[in-house]
């Protein structure tokens, strides 16, 4: 070997007492539940997720009159119930990871089953209200208010389907460490919503 | 060296550099036109000029990601190219379509849509070239060890291939025409050519620092996730004015500012890769050109490309010589410097020589890097002049194009820089220094 390949060589450590173990590590994201991986993807979202709710807050100071009157158009019951639907099924999936903590792997797909049907029962009121509101004539050019809207909200569904496909995915092969990615992303779509809710449908 | 069917790399690296200093020489032609209009007019129109520059650029980067691809699976998959003979082949081919299309594009045979100017029976040679090529690389994948580095490299060919099949659809509706015109285009440079980066990198910095494998893939994990999770939708910033709803403001506006963080972490993992090895590898100029395309990337398309995506600033600069500096910088640092980064670690290896020509093939880095952000500069001020006289005082076009006359003599002297430069390059890594030619045959490396 003279032209300097080096592999499976120590080290050097330049003053520092690391060892190569730690550095094969994913740093910060080795010791959080689940496939570091997905802690990118959860790290990702809640930036473009954050940037969008940002940009909202920030037109609407541009136009607090339009926002309040477009606002007024919301269906505040249905985001509400959709928020305890979604809190809810965060709880199943909550309980489908303790389950596979004790390796209950029949437990765990019921919990897992539950945490899904909870998603679909958000989806279909989030559809209702789209209808709702195409129905009333507002669609996604309707206004500034309404383009963030759809735009936030059903970024924000489409990411609740992502999670159904992930709950399904992980119920064929409930391992601990799978039960506990898709658990992540289901708590990050539900704490999305958490902050959705608030900003577009109750701030005044 | 440890496989012999890498040899075939040969024919795509030095095809590549054959185009590529044609592509400068053309730019530098064109780079004439902007200061004497005349110049060749009656030969060579402005617009065929510039078609040979883009086209001969995207060509031999192609070229140098094929040839990337036979040198790199071998080492990697631990087996022989499945079939040497049909990589030749399918060399020649492409060397072949390509010198058809110029020649045609001499005479004026084009389809006229930009950077997709080829015609048809072009096309479909391309087509078959990478037909031939993701046969030939994915049954050398199949056959041997499957690392992070050869799949995300293989995926990302493969969608090259599959995207370039957008350039087929042409509809007659203009706006519907450059929206599947970006999917080539965007999803190309901002997206599975970002994977090609990234994988390249990652195996750029296997061999060279000595950091375990395990290690670096994590990051080349972290990088795709974050290339891919910016760069699609960051095509949002393509739709602003092409008549596509304005919701695409408000898509390309987050995602597309997203997309200078892969590029970020590309600079972080190479030199924190790099200080972690703490080795001096022997081929100092595959480490520089390595550490500077992260670099020059990170500027080229991170920085000047987040300075005019918003859609508010966008709407100012768009298709002024601020696109045109992005243009340049961006795809010299990402993808001109990546493939003279593999090209000057692997030569030494397929010639059967210790690194040679370093000094040489440095002054030309320093010399093309400095000339290409000289262009860069130049590029940019004229741009901020001419959108301040043209869209905001509202003067013609054309009366912009005198004040800003100084600006392009300015490039034309970067370009004559940056041709100087590629001299150097191609000269240091095709002619082997005779003296050390015996003398200094090496063994195969072991990896």
């Amino acid at each position: 070997m003279m032209q300097g390949d080096i592999q499976k060589q120590p080290i050097l450590s330049l003053g520092d007492t690391e060892t190569p173990d730690d550095e094969a590590s994913w740093g910060g994201l080795e010791h959080l539940p689940g496939h570091p991986i997905m802690w990118v993807l959860i790290l990702s979202e809640l930036v473009v997720f954050g940037a969008f709710l940002l940009v909202f807050s920030a037109v609407r100071i541009g136009d607090p009159a339009g926002f309040a009157q477009d606002q007024l158009q919301l269906d505040r019951l249905a985001g509400g119930i959709n928020t305890l639907v979604l809190l809810t099924s965060g709880l199943f999936a909550v309980l489908a990871t303790k389950a596979i903590n004790e390796d209950n792997r029949s437990g765990c797909r019921l919990w897992l089953l539950a945490t899904s049907i909870f998603g679909v029962i958000f989806l279909i009121i989030k559809l209702m209200e789209y209808t709702a509101k195409f129905d009333a004539g507002i669609g996604l050019e309707s206004t500034t208010f309404f383009t963030l809207y759809f735009l936030i909200t059903g970024f924000h569904a489409l990411h609740v389907v992502l999670g159904l496909g992930i709950l399904g995915v992980v119920a064929i092969w409930p391992s601990r460490i799978n039960v506990e990615t898709a658990a992540a992303f289901w708590h990050m779509v539900d704490m999305v919503w958490v902050l959705v809710f608030p900003v577009i449908y109750l701030v005044r | 060296m440890k496989y012999q069917s890498q040899k075939v790399a040969l024919y795509y690296i030095y095809g590549a550099l054959a185009l590529f200093a044609a592509q400068i020489l053309f730019g530098v032609v064109a780079g004439t036109v902007y200061v004497f209009p005349n110049f060749l007019s009656e030969l060579l129109p402005f617009n065929v000029i510039r078609m040979i520059h883009t086209n001969a650029l995207i060509v031999w980067l192609l070229m140098g990601y094929f040839g990337a691809a036979y040198y790199l699976l071998p080492e990697e998959c631990e087996t022989e190219i499945h079939s040497p003979k049909l990589a030749i082949i399918q060399f020649w081919l492409f060397m072949i379509a390509a010198a058809a299309a110029v020649v045609g594009y001499i005479f004026g045979i084009h389809e006229g849509r930009e950077f997709l100017e080829q015609p048809l029976p072009i096309k479909v040679g391309i087509v078959v070239v990478a037909l031939m090529f993701l046969y030939n690389t994915t049954m050398t994948l199949l056959k041997g060890r499957k690392t992070a580095v050869s799949n995300v490299l293989m995926i990302a060919l493969w969608f090259v291939a599959l995207l370039f099949l957008f350039a087929f659809y042409n509809p007659s509706n203009l706006a519907v025409d450059k929206m599947y015109w970006w999917y080539v285009v965007h999803l190309w440079v901002e997206g599975v050519w970002e994977l090609i980066m990234a994988s390249i990198l990652a195996f750029l910095m296997i061999k060279m620092t000595g950091i375990d494998r395990e290690v670096v893939e994590k990051w080349l994990y972290v990088m795709v996730s974050l290339t891919l999770f910016t760069g699609i939708l960051g095509t949002g910033h393509h739709y602003y004015w092409i008549g596509t709803p304005g919701y695409w403001q408000w898509i390309g506006n987050v995602f597309s500012t997203l997309e200078v963080v892969p590029f970020f972490a590309m600079v972080i993992f190479c030199f924190y890769m790099v200080w972690k090895g703490g080795r001096d590898h022997p081929n100092k100029a595959a480490l520089l050109w390595s550490l500077g395309c992260s670099v020059m990337a990170f500027f080229g398309a991170g920085v000047w490309g987040f300075m005019h995506t918003l859609s508010s600033i966008n709407y100012y600069t768009h298709g002024t010589q601020v696109t045109a500096a992005h243009g340049h910088l961006a795809f010299y640092g990402a993808y001109v410097m990546l493939n003279l980064a593999i090209f000057t670690y692997a030569l030494p290896y397929l010639r059967g020589r210790e690194p040679f020509n370093q000094q040489l093939n440095m002054w030309g880095f320093w010399i093309t890097t400095s000339g290409m952000a000289f262009m860069t500069f130049t590029l940019t001020f004229a741009g901020v002049v001419q959108t301040h006289l043209q869209r905001v005082l509202g003067m013609n076009y054309m009366d912009v194009q005198d004040q800003v006359a100084l600006f392009y003599w300015m490039r034309l002297g970067a370009g004559v820089a940056v041709l100087i430069g590629v001299v150097l390059i191609v000269w240091s890594l095709v002619v082997v220094p005779r003296a050390s030619r015996a003398a200094t045959r090496i063994s195969q490396p072991a990896e």
